[in-house]
């Protein structure tokens, strides 16, 4: 379970550029749960994403990852509970390591590193068999520079590293929407399967309504810093772009101006 | 051509300074943090082995000692950089300048010679091998002990982890690198190598001198580079290899260079000559591919 309490956070305090990225965020999500983000550019979903993972830090409030404190924790700390897919394929792996030495990074990630060999004999069944779910033929090219494979391809393979070790939260940063249609649908599926699979709890980001409403079980949109709606179970189910913008006219007594909300 | 004299002379230099490439292949290449401090930590190494040397401690006890004070040196200016947040290259210059003062403390004096007294060396010309033949023999053998430990420590999770900060050091915090620490480790590692470099050639040139340091970061690149081009580094034992190779091509050509009575070159103009190989050696693989180009589209 992951619970954020009241987050709030300013980025260029004190100068004209001043901006409130987050302005009292609260959310929890349960053990299980599959939520999906929305919200418009500058709502927050991006810095809320990061604060949740320790890459930024909040002014206030606190994050609560299966029951430990980790506000305070840098990244590297907080790994061994989160794991994450970032919107740039090229952000998730190493382009100049293989690989297999890339799903060894993966494999410990959170825990220790000494100095036996990182790519073990005994990891090599697994790689094998959680990249041939893939269907991409990449189990047979282990030993491959990563810079090879193609962005779906490199986006694949950091959402099988994100899940090939346990983690309390799954984070996904709009993990498709540098992809093109086909390989963004296939992401998408792989994503959903694995989640469904090894029972994940994940909060994704997307930029699109559709696809928020699509996949997962709950839905938040962020405005401003903050949730302003949060539906579930029967509300959500049959629930249509068109009844997302009335909801959230709605709540906020505002006129949706931003395209990119309604795309897709 | 080469003199017996010149030929090994320059392969013992040139394995030296493959150490030192491999430290420059540590920062330059893994952690891409432009590194100086080898300016500073090569003469700090040949201070602190000639100093112990002569106070009497063993030949190689002290050249552990310049290993040490190298990765101190190495650790200072990462921890400039990682904790007070000093650009990578100005953390390593002021570490580099504060060396030389650091240096003149501990010889006392701008130079120390180390004739009549114990060095690694030493026990090796009892071998049956010709006078100078006997350095290149000991530092093939340190060079290739580094060489090994130095690629099994990059194969191993931790060397892995260093890999993927320089590479990609959003990713490595992601999966619970300390980015920070990695940085620390590599740099003083870096330094340390070079230390050794420092160390063994004060004891073949039997004398440590407080300006022995300068351009020392442009050889160890000039060998990283000219290796790179002769070898492609897609792998870390290749890159290593490079590093060894480009360093012993340098000191050949350099040699070469030197001896060729029709260039007119004397030893002062080493510096120049350093700068113009770097030069090629950093346009020429380029200007290969576009004349390639050229004239594959020439046929087609």
């Amino acid at each position: 379970m992951i619970s954020a309490t009241d987050l709030k956070l300013t980025f260029g305090k004190g100068t004209p550029l001043e901006n409130p990225a987050l302005r009292g965020m609260s959310l929890t999500v349960n053990q299980g749960e599959f939520v999906t983000v929305i919200g418009s550019n500058g709502a927050g979903k991006s810095t809320f994403l990061n604060a949740l993972a320790g890459e930024v830090m909040v002014d206030s409030g606190n994050i609560i990852v299966d029951n430990v404190d980790v506000t305070k924790l840098p990244t590297h700390k907080r790994a061994n509970r989160v794991a994450r897919v970032f919107q740039d394929p090229l952000a998730g792996t190493c382009e100049g390591l293989s690989i297999e030495e890339n799903l060894a990074l993966a494999i410990k990630r959170g825990q220790r590193r000494g100095l036996t060999t990182a790519v073990k004999k005994q990891y090599m069944e697994r790689f094998r068999e959680s990249l041939s779910t893939l269907k991409l033929g990449l189990e047979n090219r282990l030993g491959d520079k990563m810079g090879l494979l193609s962005g779906g391809q490199r986006q694949a393979v950091s959402l099988l590293m994100a899940s090939l070790t346990p983690s309390a939260i799954l984070l996904l940063d709009e993990h498709t929407a540098a992809l093109d249609p086909k390989t963004a649908a296939f992401v998408l599926e792989l994503t959903t399967r694995i989640i469904e699979e090894q029972n994940l709890t994940a909060l994704m980001v997307t930029h699109s309504m559709k696809q928020a409403l699509e996949v997962g079980d709950r839905t938040v949109m962020l405005h401003q810093g903050e949730v302003v709606f949060d539906i579930e179970g029967e509300d959500r189910k049959g629930l249509e772009v068109k009844d997302l913008l009335g909801l959230f006219e709605k709540q906020r007594g505002l006129e949706v101006d931003d395209d990119s909300l309604l795309l897709g | 051509m080469l003199s017996d004299i010149a030929l090994y002379g320059a392969i013992e230099t040139g394995l030296i300074y493959g150490l030192v490439a491999f430290g420059i292949y540590i920062s330059f290449r893994v952690l891409d943090f432009p590194d100086l401090t080898v300016d500073g930590s090569f003469p700090l190494g040949a201070a602190v082995a000639a100093m112990l040397i002569i106070a009497g401690w063993n030949p190689w006890i002290a050249t552990g000692a310049a290993v040490l004070a190298g990765m101190a040196a190495g650790a200072v200016t990462a921890i400039l950089n990682v904790k007070l947040n000093i650009l990578n290259l100005l953390a390593s210059i002021l570490t580099m300048i504060a060396l030389y003062s650091i240096n003149l403390r501990i010889m006392g004096r701008p130079n120390v010679a180390l004739l009549g007294e114990d060095t690694v060396l030493t026990p090796w010309y009892d071998l049956p091998l010709d006078y100078h033949q006997v350095p290149v023999l000991l530092f093939v053998i340190v060079v290739l002990v580094s060489l090994v430990l130095l690629w099994r420590f990059m194969k191993s999770e931790t060397g892995l982890a260093m890999r993927a900060t320089g590479a990609n050091a959003r990713m490595a915090r992601a999966q619970g690198i300390a980015t920070g620490g990695m940085i620390i480790l590599g740099v003083a590692l870096s330094n340390g190598l070079v230390g050794l470099a420092g160390a063994l050639f004060a004891q073949s040139q039997g004398a440590a001198d407080v300006t022995m340091g300068v351009g020392v970061i442009v050889i160890g690149l000039a060998s990283l580079i000219g290796g790179e081009a002769v070898i492609t580094p897609n792998t870390v034992i290749k890159a290593l290899v490079a590093c060894v190779v480009g360093a012993i091509i340098y000191r050949l050509a350099i040699a070469f260079a030197l001896n060729a009575d029709f260039l007119g070159l004397q030893s002062q103009d080493l510096n120049l000559i350093t700068a113009v190989l770097v030069t090629l050696a950093i346009v020429l693989p380029g200007a290969r591919a576009s004349l390639v180009a050229r004239f594959t589209r020439n046929k087609a």
